[in-house]
């Protein structure tokens, strides 16, 4: 057995049933070992998109996707998804490979030092110096990206070690780690306190962030609310916590979200935020949420509590946990005038667009599509306009939402919606893109046709970058600059070039029977909606 | 603005002072001195840094400091909680006219002469942050060649129930 072997069969005792990657010289003995593996290897077209590919399959399955790559370039290359998933909090392992240990730190061809370039975007980082220490790094790695606050980590293995003999291979069965013991449990007594404060509130609110997903914590966040009649809105990375059309779900918060989401937040009189960092897109001032209420903020990351606004409570530990620990305590709550309130505002503030007849518009588009969407579908929305769109229009049941938040990565939904597919193939998968986003995935096409990981793509085309011409058209008096797609390729006729289906939606016309025909059977296919050019989110 | 002093115990390991260095400069923490060095089990070493900022930054250098894996523990105190010291070495230029003198500052400060050649001494000085730099203020009347100085070391004060 040499080290390529040893960490093949890392990968399979974590149940690693894919790899997304690109091979080169230096991480060919790991690609040389797979062959002998039941797990899938799946070539994407560039690297970086193996580490968005990775991170669909770890938010549909809970377990850290894998992507692996060359040294160099390859690694470099995967940064900019390492980093997605890091301001996401997306659990992902990264391979990989390094030239000869010996020549580390001579500048040989490839070389690039990684876990240096790599430091700031992952949650913990390995440069393998023997083959006997691949069974627990890979342990121990897995351990950390899927534990407490999750993330990414990178294991960096020169070419050396990955073709080193090795001797035994024993899987170890814990991680020993003293500096890592991440809190998962709430304290008691600022879990009573809450209550308390919950018994004495008139306007409760519950945000959730991504942490309830990441915690797998949605149906405790819902049987509470239920429960105790209580209001929830949710961040961007939070959409689908509830399901978007539950009476007591508010909404998307922040610049981009619903202003009836917004007025709640300011106005309950005690804000539970949880598994959210009160960024700037969430809540642009962190002192109004602070100011007159009593704030209480879960999350599992202490850093993040007190980060950007001091809460009156602050409670460190697992959504999951922490909800169940409230689900145990009796207490009776009436804010029913609260809950009239704001049917009130939902009803008042809902957003009032005037579409051009001569075009899709891609709101009324989006929730029609997502009305005929199988239930446990998967949407996965790009960045930009077409964001924006996805989270106040899509519709979610009891599938998943998947976007990049944090890091607003374009070109993020077509292979993360690989990814979600090949992870759960009987699932509906629909990547919802513009056409700025859409070019820079668009060589993806062809790891679906290869691979036969049928992903529906939405193509919302009007021809410009539309988020930034919005930016311009306010800030800079509609002087636009470099915003403009002219050039870009006939979408039929690419369609055609790579086998995949092509249909084309003018305008709203025949808008139901296009949907129709866009979900009819699991077959890729890719739909261009031609939507106005100068429409504002 | 409020002084801290964070004694940081951390794995022994390459690239941990990167690490920890990194975390400062990217999150617009400062760093006023920084100090490192194995303690008596070579596996962990202790990195004393100086910081300064408001509460809340404060509190999230010591929260930021505690995520990072390789960190075993971290201690925060403010100045009058430990015993801080440092050491300087500084080399000057003396003459006949001004030797006298030179060494009387050193006798009052306790400064050591450690080396010295006909137009060069070389004076070293383990005291306070404060008196090291009072040490350079009185020497600038005189000729100043080099100065290297460590960086605080600091430990927090004795007292009976020491966790040791």
């Amino acid at each position: 057995m040499i080290g390529a072997d040893a960490i093949i069969k890392c990968l399979e005792a974590e149940g690693v049933t894919t790899v997304f990657g690109y091979p080169g010289v230096a991480i060919c003995p790991f690609y040389n070992s797979i062959l002998e593996s039941d797990i899938r290897t799946v070539l994407v077209r560039t690297e970086q998109n193996a580490a968005h590919a990775a991170s669909g399959v770890s938010r549909m399955t809970g377990r850290p996707g894998v992507c692996a790559v060359t040294s160099g370039p390859g690694a470099t290359n995967v940064i900019t998804g390492i980093a997605t998933a890091f301001a996401d909090s997306i659990p992902l392992i990264c391979i990989t490979g390094q030239v000869n240990s010996e020549l580390l730190g001579s500048d040989v061809f490839q070389e690039a030092d990684i876990t240096g370039a790599v430091e700031s975007f992952v949650k913990y980082s390995y440069l393998v110096r023997r083959a006997e220490d691949i069974p627990r790094i890979f342990k121990e790695a897995f351990h950390i990206a899927n534990t407490g606050r999750k993330g990414p980590v990178l294991i960096d293995v020169p070419i050396d070690v990955q073709n080193a003999p090795l001797s035994r291979f024993k899987y170890p069965e814990e991680v020993n780690l003293r500096t890592y013991k991440p809190t998962v449990k709430g304290h008691a007594v600022q879990i009573k306190k809450v209550i308390k404060e919950l018994e004495k509130a008139e306007r409760p609110l519950i945000c959730a962030g991504g942490g309830v997903l990441l915690s797998d914590a949605q149906d405790e966040l819902r049987s509470f609310s239920e429960k105790h009649g209580i209001p929830v809105v949710s961040t961007m990375m939070g959409k689908g916590v509830m399901p978007t059309e539950h009476p007591l779900y508010y909404g998307m918060v922040g610049n981009n979200g619903m202003a009836y989401a917004n007025r709640a937040m300011n106005e309950c009189d005690l804000l539970i935020m949880v598994g959210a960092r009160v960024a700037d897109r969430a809540v642009n001032q962190p002192d109004l949420i602070t100011r007159d209420k009593v704030l209480v903020h879960i999350d599992v990351d202490p850093a993040e509590i007190g980060k950007n606004a001091g809460p009156t409570i602050p409670l460190v530990g697992d959504a999951k946990h922490i909800f169940n620990d409230f689900d145990r305590e009796e207490y009776t709550c009436n804010c029913a005038a609260w809950i009239e309130a704001l049917n009130g505002y939902r009803a008042e503030m809902a957003k009032k667009r005037e579409p051009d007849p001569a075009y899709v518009d891609p709101a009324e588009f989006i929730s029609r599509l997502t009305d005929r969407m199988q239930e446990n579908a998967v949407y996965v929305a790009d960045v930009g306009q077409n964001q924006i769109w996805s989270c106040g229009y899509a519709k979610v049941r009891k599938g998943r939402f998947l976007t990049s938040g944090g890091m607003g990565t374009m070109g993020y939904s077509i292979p993360a919606a690989m990814g979600a597919k090949a992870a759960m193939p009987d699932r509906q998968v629909v990547a919802v893109c513009g056409d700025g986003s859409f070019q820079m995935s668009m060589m993806e096409l062809a790891t679906m046709c290869q691979h036969d990981i049928p992903v529906k793509i939405v193509v919302l085309k009007n021809n410009y970058l539309g988020m930034v011409r919005q930016y311009q058209h306010f800030t800079y008096r509609d002087n636009y600059s470099v915003v403009d797609l002219s050039g870009s390729p006939d979408l039929e006729k690419l369609s055609a070039a790579y086998g995949i289906p092509f249909l084309r939606l003018e305008n709203m016309e025949k808008c139901d029977e296009t949907i129709e025909a866009f979900l009819r059977d699991d077959a890729s296919v890719l739909l261009e909606c031609l939507i106005d050019p100068m429409d504002l989110v | 603005m409020k002084t801290r002093i964070y004694s940081v115990l951390v794995e022994n390991r390459s690239g941990v002072l990167c690490k920890v260095a990194g975390l400062f400069s990217r999150r617009c923490f400062n760093i006023d001195s920084l100090a490192v060095g194995e303690t008596d089990d070579p596996a962990t070493s202790r990195m004393t840094i100086v910081s300064s900022g408001d509460e809340r930054t404060i509190e999230q250098i010591e929260k930021q400091l505690n995520k990072k894996l390789d960190v075993i523990k971290v201690n925060t105190y403010a100045e009058r909680q430990c015993i801080a010291r440092e050491l300087m070495l500084v080399k000057i230029k003396y003459n006949k006219n001004n030797r006298r003198e030179i060494m009387e500052l050193c006798e009052i400060m306790k400064v050591d002469i450690v080396d010295m050649s006909r137009h060069f001494m070389m004076l070293q000085i383990c005291d306070t942050p404060d008196r090291v730099r009072l040490l350079i203020d009185m020497l600038r009347t005189v000729s100043i060649v080099e100065v290297a100085r460590t960086g605080t070391l600091a430990l927090a004060k004795c007292s009976e129930n020491d966790e040791g």
